[in-house]
């Protein structure tokens, strides 16, 4: 990072940390779905931008961490921050099932995405007939109007929220450049360039896919419980829906997969915009259905067509906000 | 001089055709052997064997008394030998002292000493100024060079390489015999290498086998290999006479 970029993150993050004292709660909320869906794509990163290993499946694990956390804190009163762990552990041990059957039998490319819908359509299946947690009907978490912000129960206001989101996106992007600067990291992006030459050089394939898949299923569980305790509401229908999937990996794409800052740059893109389309809909009376995914779709296009390595790779050479490799710091 | 690599009865089958059959050679400590053969021969082959990218069908290869045979790439790294491929296999997106920090980590568990074997490394074979580009940006003789420099970086007993002299233009080739020679020499760095230049093989291997259709058909040194008939006959052809 340039010293121009580590100033623009410095006042990136404190404008972050000032939103809710001068914003309204309607933008906080906005802010708090980009947030979570810069984290999610963090975590989805792991796989595809780090490992080249992609996954159309991840609302799965963001499902599991949902729905377990969920149900310990409605049968057990175990709370989120102990449920987390939990979550966590059974994302990883779905993640390390579903690795473990596509490198161990050679599942490469297209067919290993497949594989990870696969496992992600079973799981909605299963929930919707899940009574215990309460099938296709829904499953909820009581919400205690009066209870004021309890962070150890993570119930309370849209700002307690919106700062949890902050802490998880701007944790995972530590975590995701402390990874990155690893031994560890260094294996996943030698995988990604090419396998038999990393090979070659040492690297024991399927564990660093192995690596890959549970860090990055661990990571989304995280995300999971977050959205259980934010929305209070859970439908099999929705959370492991294959939609979800495609939105959790748009602000990856869209910001620069492989790229630390891109998801979360992607995310202040397509959320925003998003929302303001919902806006313009409802403005204009036209009801369309599917015309936000139709917006998604030709927004993907368009980075697809214009800048396919993502906005952020972008965007940093043109600020100089980043060192391009071979290059000074110009400051 | 003891034997460092040992192959035996070495056999490949694909889908019936037999790409490698019944070959056999040492790699004494501290030797340059070359592997020579027309196109097809199965050196390439021979090579994938050793290093673990398949299995052999039979046959037994041994590194330091140790079989390696069939372990998979990662392990036969781990155990000493380093490899190049023929057609460069450079980590493109990433700049060129990380392709070759991935190769010292093979034997470092820790990112800051790994640059500074990368950086070594990358000095001894002429890419230093290169360290900072994307690998994918590189000219091909600089690609051959990354290919060496990140075998290199797992620091090797034994070298395999799979025609690194290919497509270098002859400043360039006596350049890397240069490098190789002198890791030869000083470090006492064991290498098998296939090659084509045969300026090369002559300058600089102790001991040469000849591969065709798979077989083994002669070995020894290189000025009586290069006036063996049925090598000029298969292989060399009559001009190098």
């Amino acid at each position: 990072m340039t010293r121009r970029g580590a100033l623009l993150f410095v006042l990136f993050v404190a404008a972050l940390l000032a939103v809710p004292l001068v914003a309204d709660r309607y933008v906080v909320s906005v802010l708090t779905t980009v947030l979570w869906f810069a984290y999610v794509g963090q975590a989805w990163n792991v796989m595809m931008g780090f490992s080249g290993l992609l996954s159309l499946g991840h609302a799965l694990y963001v499902g599991l961490g949902a729905y377990v956390s969920a149900a310990l804190f409605v049968h057990f009163g175990i709370g989120p921050w102990l449920g987390l762990w939990a979550a966590m552990a059974v994302a990883v041990a779905a993640g390390a099932f579903i690795g473990f059957l596509g490198f161990r039998f050679g599942v490469r490319g297209v067919h290993f995405a497949l594989l990870t819908i696969a496992f992600a359509e079973v799981a909605r299946i299963a929930f919707d007939h899940l009574a215990w947690t309460g099938g296709s009907g829904g499953f909820f978490i009581p919400v205690d109007a009066a209870g004021g912000d309890d962070l150890l129960n993570l119930r309370g206001s849209p700002t307690l929220f919106y700062y949890v989101a902050l802490g998880l996106t701007l944790g995972a992007l530590a975590l995701a450049r402390v990874l990155l600067h690893s031994r560890l990291g260094y294996r996943w992006l030698a995988v990604r360039e090419d396998a038999e030459a990393a090979e070659a050089v040492g690297v024991n394939l399927f564990a660093a896919r192995m690596w890959a898949v549970m860090v990055s299923a661990a990571l989304t569980a995280v995300g999971g419980v977050f959205q259980a305790f934010y929305f209070n509401t859970l439908f099999p229908e929705q959370v492991f829906a294959m939609g979800r999937s495609i939105e959790i990996i748009l602000p990856a794409i869209v910001g620069g997969i492989g790229t630390l800052f891109g998801p979360i740059l992607g995310a202040f893109i397509l959320t925003p915009l998003g929302e303001g389309l919902t806006h313009a809909i409802a403005l204009t009376g036209v009801d369309v259905p599917g015309l936000k995914l139709l917006f998604y779709g030709t927004a993907l296009v368009v980075i697809v067509v214009f800048l396919p390595d993502g906005v952020w790779p972008w965007l940093a050479a043109r600020l100089r906000l980043t060192r391009r490799p071979g290059e000074d710091d110009p400051s | 001089m003891t034997a460092l690599l040992e192959v035996e009865g070495l056999s490949k089958r694909f889908r019936g055709l037999k790409a490698v059959s019944d070959v056999g050679f040492a790699v004494p400590q501290g030797a340059i052997v070359a592997l020579i053969g027309p196109n097809g021969a199965g050196k390439t082959t021979t090579f994938n064997l050793i290093a673990g990218v398949f299995p052999p069908d039979e046959g037994s290869v041994r590194l330091q008394g140790r079989s390696i045979a069939g372990l998979k790439p990662h392990r036969v790294c781990a155990a000493g030998i380093g490899r190049t491929f023929q057609i460069v296999k450079p980590f493109g997106n990433l700049t060129v002292e990380e392709n070759v920090v991935v190769g010292a980590l093979a034997r470092e568990s820790a990112v800051e000493p790994a640059r500074r074997l990368a950086r070594a490394v990358l000095a001894r074979l002429g890419l230093a100024d290169q360290a900072s580009r994307p690998a994918r940006s590189l000219t091909l003789p600089d690609r051959k060079r990354l290919e060496v420099a990140r075998a290199l970086a797992t620091r090797p007993t034994l070298l395999l390489l799979d025609e690194v002299l290919a497509g270098l233009r002859p400043t360039e080739v006596d350049r890397m015999v240069e490098v190789l020679r002198d890791l030869n020499r000083s470090e006492g760095l064991t290498i098998l290498m296939i090659e084509h230049v045969m300026r090369a093989v002559m300058a600089l291997s102790d001991h040469v086998v000849v591969l065709d259709h798979g077989e083994k058909i002669a070995e020894g040194k290189p000025d009586a290999i290069a006036a063996d008939p049925r090598v000029i006959r298969s292989y060399l052809g009559t001009e190098a006479l």
